[in-house]
């Protein structure tokens, strides 16, 4: 039975966990591709941006002398989600609008994107130093612990605060957003301009208007997805730099430009790396006896330190199998 | 006079298309644009609707110079576009593309979906489906109906019925004709010249970017000159 628990805690919580980042970051991806038709690549910085929002507050707060029944940068986190958001849309005013507004093609805007990244990065840097942080340094990281001894285990399900947040939270996030894509009068101008800008603008639509809320919408997840993660490890300036290629992946494998694409693609990415590390030996450990020699005790698909190919395997078969991704998304 | 395009010169940043086009048509008009390909008919549709420079001239629509005026001015004021190709948002709803047409609406607009959904029953049962997966004279009808969601006063078709069988060609007509009678003024650019011609109130023919004839459908019809040049004798 321990044996299950250590799956579950391993895969099961890890794998929803980790989903849950990319699913966040994948959206604000494919949001963005959807309406300005380009590679975000800053994204991730964002996200590390976000975070590093969250932890002035947080710090700001604390320094106040107050205290939050919850972590304290979760509590914050949505003055963090405001300000990540506005800067998002200081970004795009600052460096991307000019060039779309001299018809730059994506890939300029892409290049334009990597040096956002180098910029935040750098500011990051310049402000914070390289040191590894954490939101946890004046307050204890509660670690809940389900006990399982009823099904005869001895070790309890694992799942840590932070963890038990960011599941909540995304599913919150996407709940809403979901619900204004589809019943909103102006989440249905987004998708329209996704599907055929030109048409959209044909119809009325304000454009610019919806490229600002874009901007808005993919901000304040980033600052979202950007917290979690730094919640539930640590805060260092290539934070989201790190998952910045999976999370693309995710968002391809999902079908470009399409949301809900982007959620699926984030938990599979996320699962199959968390399948992939996992060490199948230990579920085989009670039959061991009974087993021949050669099956060893170390049965994981890839090493841990390999888990990015894991990404790149997926998004390679899903492009050749359905090459607009398991939803169909924008084929450009 | 709904619409009055004055002498207008317009191209995209090259050589200019459109060589001083001349056409006015009432509220009550079905025009149609006719002549040989590239000519400028589809130019000419999209310089009054602002989707191309129009360096010299005017486009006078209700007595207001909307010359290089953009689309979001445009629809409030009266005007709806419906292009020949990707005319439709192929991964929303048949409902949800003619919401997106009274996008620029404030008022509650349930009747006027109402009322498209009567002109265009196909599109009823349709409703909840997307509208990539329609035929291609349904999408049509889908296309029309969004334009007609604004309450424009002035519809411009740009080949409405381009790739359509024969049966939809008439079908689509009709409803042109039918959506004329409900006060709506139609300016269309068409292939099917004698046909379209033959209900037209008003005709151009366009060749070299500006117009050669004008008069009433009727009138190019019997004009010789016009037949043996234009319409394949």
């Amino acid at each position: 039975m321990n044996e299950l628990i250590f799956f579950i805690n391993k895969v099961i919580i890890s794998g929803a966990v980790l989903g849950s980042i990319y699913a966040l970051g994948a959206i604000g991806i494919t949001l963005i591709f959807g309406i300005l038709r380009f590679a975000h690549f800053a994204h991730g910085d964002m996200m590390t941006m976000g975070a590093f929002i969250t932890f002035l507050l947080a710090s700001a707060a604390t320094a106040l002398g107050l205290g939050a029944p919850l972590p304290m940068g979760f509590m914050l986190l949505p003055f963090a989600m405001i300000i990540t958001a506005l800067i998002a849309l200081g970004l795009d005013k600052a460096f991307y609008a000019p060039l779309r507004l001299r018809g730059a093609r994506p890939v300029t805007l892409l290049i334009a994107s990597i040096g956002v990244t180098l910029m935040i990065q750098g500011l990051i840097r310049l402000f914070f130093g390289t040191k590894t942080r954490t939101f946890f340094a004046n307050e204890p990281k509660d670690i809940f612990r389900i006990d399982m001894s009823f099904l005869g285990a001895s070790r309890p399900i694992v799942i840590t605060e932070p963890q038990f947040l960011m599941i909540i939270v995304t599913i919150i996030a996407v709940v809403s957003l979901h619900l204004f894509l589809t019943k909103s009068k102006f989440g249905k101008a987004m998708r329209a301009m996704a599907d055929n800008a030109d048409l959209a603008q044909l119809s009325g639509i304000n454009t610019k208007l919806v490229i600002k809320v874009t901007w808005l919408i993919a901000g304040s997840l980033a600052a979202m997805a950007g917290t979690m993660l730094a919640l539930d490890v640590t805060l260092k300036p290539d934070l989201a730099f790190n998952i910045i290629l999976p999370i693309f992946a995710a968002a391809i494998v999902g079908g470009l430009g399409h949301a809900w694409g982007a959620i699926a693609g984030g938990f599979l990415v996320a699962f199959a790396e968390t399948l992939a590390i996992f060490n199948w030996a230990i579920l085989l450990r009670p039959f061991r006896d009974k087993l021949p020699d050669w099956i060893g005790t170390d049965l994981s698909i890839v090493a841990t330190e390999y888990k990015l190919t894991v990404a790149f395997i997926i998004l390679v078969i899903v492009l050749l199998v359905k090459p607009t991704g398991i939803f169909k998304g924008a084929s450009s | 006079m709904l619409i009055e395009v004055k002498n207008i010169i317009a191209g995209y940043g090259g050589a200019p298309i459109l060589k001083g086009l001349n056409l006015a048509i009432e509220q009550s008009d079905i025009g149609v644009i006719v002549g040989p390909n590239g000519a400028g008919k589809s130019t000419a549709l999209k310089a009054i609707f602002g989707l191309l420079k129009v360096s010299s001239g005017e486009i006078i629509f209700q007595g207001q110079n909307i010359k290089n005026s953009l689309p979001d001015k445009l629809v409030p004021l009266g005007l709806s576009f419906v292009p020949q190709e990707k005319n439709v948002f192929t991964s929303l709803t048949v409902h949800e593309n003619l919401e997106m047409g009274a996008f620029i609406r404030k008022d509650d607009f349930s009747d006027s979906l109402d009322e498209i959904y009567e002109m265009f029953p196909p599109l009823k049962a349709k409703r909840h489906q997307h509208a990539g997966e329609l035929s291609g004279g349904q999408r049509q009808m889908v296309a029309m109906g969004r334009a007609l969601m604004s309450k424009p006063k002035l519809l411009l078709l740009d080949e409405p019925s381009a790739g359509l069988s024969p049966r939809y060609v008439i079908e689509i007509f009709e409803q042109i004709k039918k959506i004329n009678q409900l006060g709506v003024g139609i300016l269309m650019v068409e292939q099917n010249a004698k046909q379209a011609l033959s209900f037209a109130s008003k005709g151009f023919v366009l060749a070299n970017g500006t117009n050669s004839f004008s008069g009433t459908g009727k009138e190019l019809l019997n004009n010789p000159e016009v037949a043996k040049s234009f319409l394949g004798g």
